[in-house]
């Protein structure tokens, strides 16, 4: 019971209205029809007694007669006419007694059960009871006695002429009798409850479902909020002022804010990649500036020196070696600065390491570097690489002079696996809630929008970020979900 | 149209007198339940057929009981009548015997004593101590006199004999109050019984008949005693040709007679006799 309740709570509200209205169909419907059939029962009941009264008055002065004149068959025959005339059994009675002054029976129509002279309360225990009221009751309108315990209703009729009490009209009613006719009536009262119903019934379920469906719509409009934000187009959301419509305006108020929101988020998502960029920039620019300095002291001495060729190959050789070293890392950074995404490559991780290198050579890091990337694979790249760069700064941050940092890249059953280590300080567990939120209150250094911007970026590619810091040193582990690209 | 102001007028028991007409007076003949008499249709068929046959309007007279009929006769109100033989011999001043039916081809009949079908004990009228007993008519034979005169051979008083006793006036009646149980013994005309058991198995059916008395005169018709010869004399010629006449027959057998034969006044000596010996009978006098 309890399940199919909860069942019954979990259905739709588009079928659960309708059935409520259903339900309601039907209980008005019964509460009417019961209550008819219950008047109706009564009517019939009075019917059968008007009926049998009317009867009572004119066969009891019929009666007069045949009694006076002891005319036993002429009496006989009388009592017998209301049963030629079975047009409704129902109204029909089942024996008609008269009885002679002395109570005995003077004729009846069951002769059989009711032989003349006979008492007939020594017959059928009903009469023993009312036997009394018989003989005693004398009012010229008849009298109906419902006794409690007998299945009969008696109709009682003096007989009287000029006062004298010659006997008693006993008409006896079964109270099943008119049952059949009960019945009938109750089917037939049924059969029209169920033509209500019928009718009622489509369109409570029609109207329900109208009632529903602005309710149905919302809630789906609710269900699709989560990773992204529906259109208010797609949805066909209620127009109206009623508690529906104010929900619906609310709801729409709602997906503009979290679009203001979602917006305001990707532009801190770019703005914080352009001052990742800038944080890279002096580390570049000694980058650039080490093989400048190479090659403008060896053009100094090809110009002091002059030479023989076996020189000049020398020095152009050294010259194209910086030129190539400064040409790699400008054309790291410049993929930073584009937009255009295109999946994530063996080379993107590779120039990743050239931008991040000469931050970790200044602090005379040891860097592990494990590519297992063999495949590309489909996530924008610039995203991909500005997780990595992140994650790889604030781990040169974090390490102390000639620490030690790792990172690990490899593709797997559709995730590609981004992870970063380093043996500097450990986060302590009161930063760890707050590890992924903007301007953090233990931040040192920097407004902390780093990590916050990694997880935005994550979850917005679906992936998982997990951190674990122990006092050996401290793992980031990215994981995106991906296809391989073709 | 005419005829039926004039049996209107003969019903209400009006003088008829309407000299201005050329129209020949009606022939005004008594009925009595001596014979399944319910029969509408076949009482008009009948009626047209004595038309028909005696070139004079006929009016038939019923009653509710024997007595009557007969008085009507006494009084010369109707031509003729079919009475019980116990009319015809108690009133054999005023009446003339006119024709009396063949039955089995004898001008005879019984009374039976009838039971319900469900008492299968009883084995005569004496047997019927203390019931409720069913009597036609109080001027029939079969259905009153004889009943009386065999519990008075058998010593037996027949006021007395009885819990309670009744008259339904009429022989069918009594064969429908025993079928009821209404009664629990009935006596009745024999030749009704028969007839009623080829006609409606069913209710004689439900009786069962315990004693059969001895043959006595049929149910005879009777003429006033001052009818024209004349007119008795087609009047009996009539009813004697139905039987040699193909529509007569017809008649006839919807009676379930044979015909009609002129009789004489000793078949009902036997009544006769049976009547005195119940008059005379004591506290047979009444059965009330």
């Amino acid at each position: 019971m309890r399940r199919l309740l909860r069942r019954y709570a979990d259905l739709s509200l588009r079928d659960k209205i309708p059935l409520r209205v259903g339900a309601l169909v039907v209980i008005t419907a019964t509460l009417v029809t019961g209550s008819l059939i219950v008047l109706e029962y009564e009517t019939l009941r009075d019917d059968l007694l008007r009926n049998s009264s009317s009867l009572g008055r004119v066969l009891a002065k019929t009666l007069v007669a045949p009694l006076t004149h002891d005319d036993v068959w002429r009496a006989y025959e009388i009592v017998n006419t209301p049963f030629h005339a079975r047009d409704d059994p129902a109204i029909t009675a089942e024996i008609l007694l008269v009885l002679d002054a002395a109570g005995r029976v003077y004729v009846s129509t069951q002769p059989k059960e009711f032989p003349m002279l006979a008492d007939p309360a020594l017959i059928d225990r009903d009469y023993a009871g009312i036997a009394g009221e018989i003989t005693q009751y004398s009012d010229p309108e008849p009298k109906a006695i419902e006794g409690a315990g007998t299945g009969r209703i008696h109709v009682i009729a003096p007989i009287t002429a000029d006062g004298v009490r010659l006997g008693t009209l006993v008409m006896a009613y079964s109270k099943t009798a008119f049952i059949p006719r009960y019945l009938r009536i109750a089917a037939r009262a049924a059969l029209i409850t169920l033509l209500v119903v019928a009718v009622l019934l489509p369109i409570g379920a029609w109207w329900g479902r109208r009632l529903a469906e602005p309710l149905v719509q919302l809630a789906e409009g609710m269900g699709k909020v989560g990773p992204g934000i529906p259109d208010d187009d797609g949805m066909r959301l209620p127009e109206s002022r009623d508690e529906l419509g104010q929900a619906a305006a609310a709801f729409r108020r709602m997906l503009a804010e979290l679009r203001g929101k979602e917006q305001l988020e990707r532009e801190v998502v770019a703005t914080e990649r352009l001052a990742a960029v800038g944080r890279l920039a002096a580390a570049i620019a000694h980058e650039i500036n080490n093989p400048l300095g190479g090659m403008l002291n060896a053009i100094g001495t090809f110009k002091k020196h002059g030479g023989d060729e076996a020189f000049t190959a020398k020095t152009l050789s050294l010259l194209e070696r910086g030129l190539l070293q400064i040409k790699e890392t400008v054309s790291a950074l410049l993929v930073e600065a584009r937009v255009a995404p295109h999946p994530v490559t063996y080379d993107d991780i590779e120039d990743v390491r050239t931008l991040v290198l000469p931050n970790a050579q200044r602090k005379q890091a040891r860097m592990e570097w494990q590519n297992g990337l063999r495949e590309a694979v489909a996530l924008p790249s610039t995203l991909v690489r500005q997780i990595l760069i992140n994650l790889l700064l604030n781990a040169v941050g974090a390490i102390a002079e000639r620490g030690h940092v790792a990172a690990r890249v490899h593709a797997e059953d559709g995730l590609l696996v981004l992870q970063v280590e380093n043996d500097g300080q450990h986060i302590s567990e009161a930063r760890m809630p707050y590890l992924f939120e903007p301007f953090g209150p233990h931040e040192e250094g920097g407004h902390g929008l780093g990590l916050w911007v990694t997880y935005q970026i994550v979850r917005q590619l679906r992936g998982e970020i997990a951190v674990e810091s122990a006092s050996g040193g401290t793992r980031f582990q990215v994981r995106l979900p991906c296809e391989a690209a073709a | 149209m005419f005829r039926w102001i004039l049996a209107a007028a003969l019903c209400a028991g009006l003088p008829l007198a309407d000299p201005a007409r050329a129209e020949p007076q009606p022939l005004r003949v008594g009925l009595t339940p001596v014979f399944l008499d319910d029969q509408v249709a076949f009482l008009k068929r009948w009626r047209v057929y004595l038309e028909e046959r005696l070139e004079r309007p006929v009016v038939l007279v019923q009653r509710a009981s024997y007595r009557e009929i007969n008085e009507l006769v006494r009084q010369a109100k109707l031509d003729i009548a079919w009475v019980c033989g116990l009319s015809y011999v108690q009133n054999a001043s005023r009446m003339t015997l006119l024709a009396v039916p063949l039955f089995n081809g004898k001008p005879l009949y019984q009374s039976y004593i009838i039971v319900p079908a469900s008492d299968r004990t009883t084995q005569s009228i004496v047997g019927l101590r203390g019931r409720i007993f069913a009597y036609s008519d109080p001027d029939s034979n079969s259905g009153h006199l004889y009943p009386q005169y065999a519990l008075i051979e058998h010593g037996q008083a027949p006021a007395s004999f009885f819990a309670r006793s009744f008259f339904t006036w009429a022989h069918r009646k009594v064969i429908e109050a025993v079928a009821s149980e209404l009664a629990q013994g009935g006596a009745v005309d024999g030749y009704v019984w028969e007839t009623l058991a080829r006609r409606n198995p069913e209710i004689a059916a439900r009786t069962r008949i315990v004693q059969k008395s001895p043959e006595f005169g049929h149910t005879p018709f009777v003429a006033r005693a001052s009818l024209a010869t004349r007119e008795f004399a087609a009047v009996q010629a009539v009813l004697l040709g139905m039987s040699g006449d193909p529509e007569g027959a017809v008649l006839l057998e919807h009676l379930n007679l044979d015909g009609f034969v002129p009789g004489h006044r000793g078949l009902f000596d036997d009544i006769a006799s049976m009547a005195k010996t119940v008059a005379n009978a004591p506290a047979a006098a009444t059965v009330r």
